[in-house]
């Protein structure tokens, strides 16, 4: 074997073992940030999942006895976060409403990621009228400020916690359509779809099973950055009141409306779910950053 | 370069167009029919017929979507369902309130972001670095209503050093000729009213400006980091310019230009996404005027108000894009 096809041989060997993915995990456990997020999301998933055991009490269980001459009381030893103004356990309430924040998160985003990716992959690959039509639609959408056009969703289907999430979703289409779009006109143009094509590949299937897993890493660092602003945004809506009606749900936004008019009273019950709120979004951004470092081509070789 | 605003100018038609025919269909998808949902539940039948005249309710969807534009195209929004006034005379009150707070917070987030961003970048990888991207990060992770409520714990109820609700104190009488309270108060020579207005603005504006005062100190970073290895900025080191001089003319200059898009587009956002500053500290502006719509079902300031916004969003953006394309010369619109 010659020296240079020794060299052949070893890039070859190289760049088989050090994948996109493999390369990315690696460059993810050496980011600290991306591991503190890492960490978070996992808490905030863990509290989510085991929240009937987590919690000592049921986020309704009220107990009025529990008030100080009917006003809340401040965090003690049985109870850590105190006693919201209804005599409710309130890390009990903030435990049950990680749930209530996943489960937003994951399905406010999986709208917007789904429709978003089925009309960016059909305006990429078949362009023309239909690439116009449907990039003019989102033009528009995007036109109308996010939160404003959550908003007007929710003032047209009614508060609810369904309707929040449906809204949150609707207003990510168009940056998951955009995204997509764009990423599938530069695959499009790539020899291994040309190649495809000439083999007589069907379109359908050149888009399914060639375009779209190789413009799936941008889609994931969108994806985890858009949890955050989901969670961030449905919040924003149970804040103003447009959330879940039953005020017994443990929505984080919800909660921090009805404090706002008791601050000096007890504030620990407007920072607690706010501290909630900020390290779960913190978690999505810090992965999310992580992620876009770490699947980015232009930086991998820095590494 | 004329011929690039008249063509963005022409491309602005259709968009305008598609919000208006998203807002009249969300007005149709309103709960009641539009008529009941205008005018309130209790209007008497012979109203609700005059409105439906008024509206061409009767008439299949495209004549009335036709109408509706004439109407709205003519200025005409509305009349509020709550105050009994026009639409546009509550925007006319309402929207100098917002820009005022919009502005204030974009001061006080260009004023700490780009030389936050810019000491980060000479730093990099130091721990000043280190400490400003995590800063941003959580600044961004921050929702708005919770860093508002804090604030005004801290600083209103707790250490009570400045106000938390309202543009100004409820006694102080000033006259409001502009609605711009603090263009108001320099007019009016009331010098008393200009420190209270400011001092109602502080914390409003600090809580508003969080999400942009990261992203623009992030931006200029990684815009310092990009210019500051560029070879005209190597070749005014060679040259023997101190280093302040290289700063300000060769990498500032340049480095800026991401960065006047960036507080551009962020200010566009901030006149619309207001909504929840002015709900935490009652700013009576256009923001907390919505939010109120939505429970008083006064659904003609919501629809006037949101397409007002949405018109007011485009318009910014389409003018960040020109003043981009005169300030880089780099970048020829053909």
């Amino acid at each position: 074997m010659s020296v240079a096809e020794l060299e052949a041989h070893q890039l070859e060997h190289s760049a088989s073992t050090s994948g996109l993915w493999s390369e990315a995990r690696y460059r993810l456990i050496r980011n600290p940030g991306a591991v503190v997020g890492a960490f978070f999301v996992s808490v905030f998933v863990i509290v989510a999942l085991l929240a009937p055991w987590i919690a000592p009490y049921g986020p309704e269980v009220q107990n009025l006895d529990l008030l100080d001459q009917g006003r809340p009381v401040g965090p003690t030893a049985d109870h850590w976060f105190g006693i919201d103004l209804l005599g409710r356990d309130e890390f009990s309430r903030i435990v049950w409403g990680a749930r209530y924040s996943l489960l937003i998160g994951i399905v406010s985003v999986s709208i917007g990621l789904s429709v978003g990716l089925i009309l960016g992959g059909c305006a990429g690959y078949l362009g023309g009228w239909v690439d116009s039509t449907i990039m003019r639609v989102m033009d528009v959408m995007l036109a109308i400020p996010g939160l404003l056009f959550a908003i007007g969703i929710v003032a047209a289907l009614q508060p609810g916690l369904w309707q929040v999430m449906l809204a949150v979703g609707v207003v990510n289409i168009p940056i998951f359509a955009r995204l997509l779009r764009g990423s599938v006109l530069a695959q499009k143009e790539n020899d291994f779809v040309l190649a495809a094509r000439s083999v007589g590949v069907k379109k359908r299937r050149i888009l399914f099973s060639h375009i779209l897993p190789n413009s799936v890493s941008p889609l994931i660092v969108q994806g985890t950055l858009a949890m955050a602003t989901a969670i961030i945004d449905v919040a924003a809506l149970g804040f103003l009141g447009l959330g879940p009606q039953d005020p017994a749900t443990p929505e984080w936004g919800t909660m921090l409306a009805k404090v706002n008019d008791y601050l000096a009273l007890a504030p620990w019950l407007a920072i607690i779910p706010g501290v909630a709120i900020v390290v779960s979004v913190l978690g999505f951004n810090l992965i999310g950053d992580g992620l876009r470092e770490a699947l980015d081509p232009k930086l991998r070789s820095r590494g | 370069m004329l011929r690039y605003v008249v063509r963005r100018l022409m491309l602005l038609v259709p968009i305008l167009l598609g919000v208006s025919i998203l807002i009249f269909f969300w007005v149709h998808a309103l709960p009641g029919n539009p008529a009941s949902a205008l005018l309130g539940e209790r209007a008497t039948p012979q109203l609700v017929k005059q409105y439906k005249e008024r509206y061409g309710l009767d008439k299949p969807m495209p004549v009335q979507y036709w109408e509706y534009l004439k109407v709205t195209l003519h200025g005409d929004l509305g009349v509020s369902i709550v105050t009994r006034q026009t639409v546009v005379s509550e925007i006319k009150r309402r929207f100098p309130a917002t820009v005022e707070l919009a502005l204030g917070a974009m001061i006080f987030a260009i004023t700490f972001g780009i030389p936050l961003g810019f000491f980060a970048a000479k730093r990099y990888g130091g721990v000043f670095d280190h400490l400003s991207l995590v800063g941003s990060l959580i600044g961004i992770s921050i929702p708005i209503f919770v860093l508002a409520i804090i604030l005004k714990y801290f600083f209103s109820v707790r250490w009570q050093l400045l106000p938390s609700v309202g543009r100004e104190d409820i006694l102080s009488g000033a006259k409001h000729p502009t609605n711009f309270y603090i263009l108001d108060a320099i007019i009016t020579r009331n010098w008393a009213a200009l420190w209270d207005t400011i001092q109602h603005l502080i914390l409003p504006a600090i809580a508003l400006g969080s999400i942009p005062l990261a992203v623009i100190m992030r931006i200029t970073r990684a815009s310092v980091l990009d210019v500051q290895n560029e070879d005209y900025v190597r070749t005014a080191r060679a040259k023997g310019l101190p280093p302040r001089t290289v700063d300000r003319r060769h990498v500032m200059r340049n480095a800026l230009l991401p960065v006047a898009t960036i507080i551009g587009l962020q200010t566009g956002l901030l006149l619309s996404g207001a909504v929840l500053t002015e709900t935490v500290f009652a700013w009576p502006g256009m923001g907390s005027w919505l939010a109120q719509a939505i429970f008083s079902s006064d659904y003609p300031a919501l629809q006037g108000g949101i397409l007002f916004l949405a018109i007011v969003f485009v318009l910014v953006n389409l003018f960040v894009d020109i003043s981009y394309a005169i300030i880089n010369p780099r970048i020829r619109y053909s």
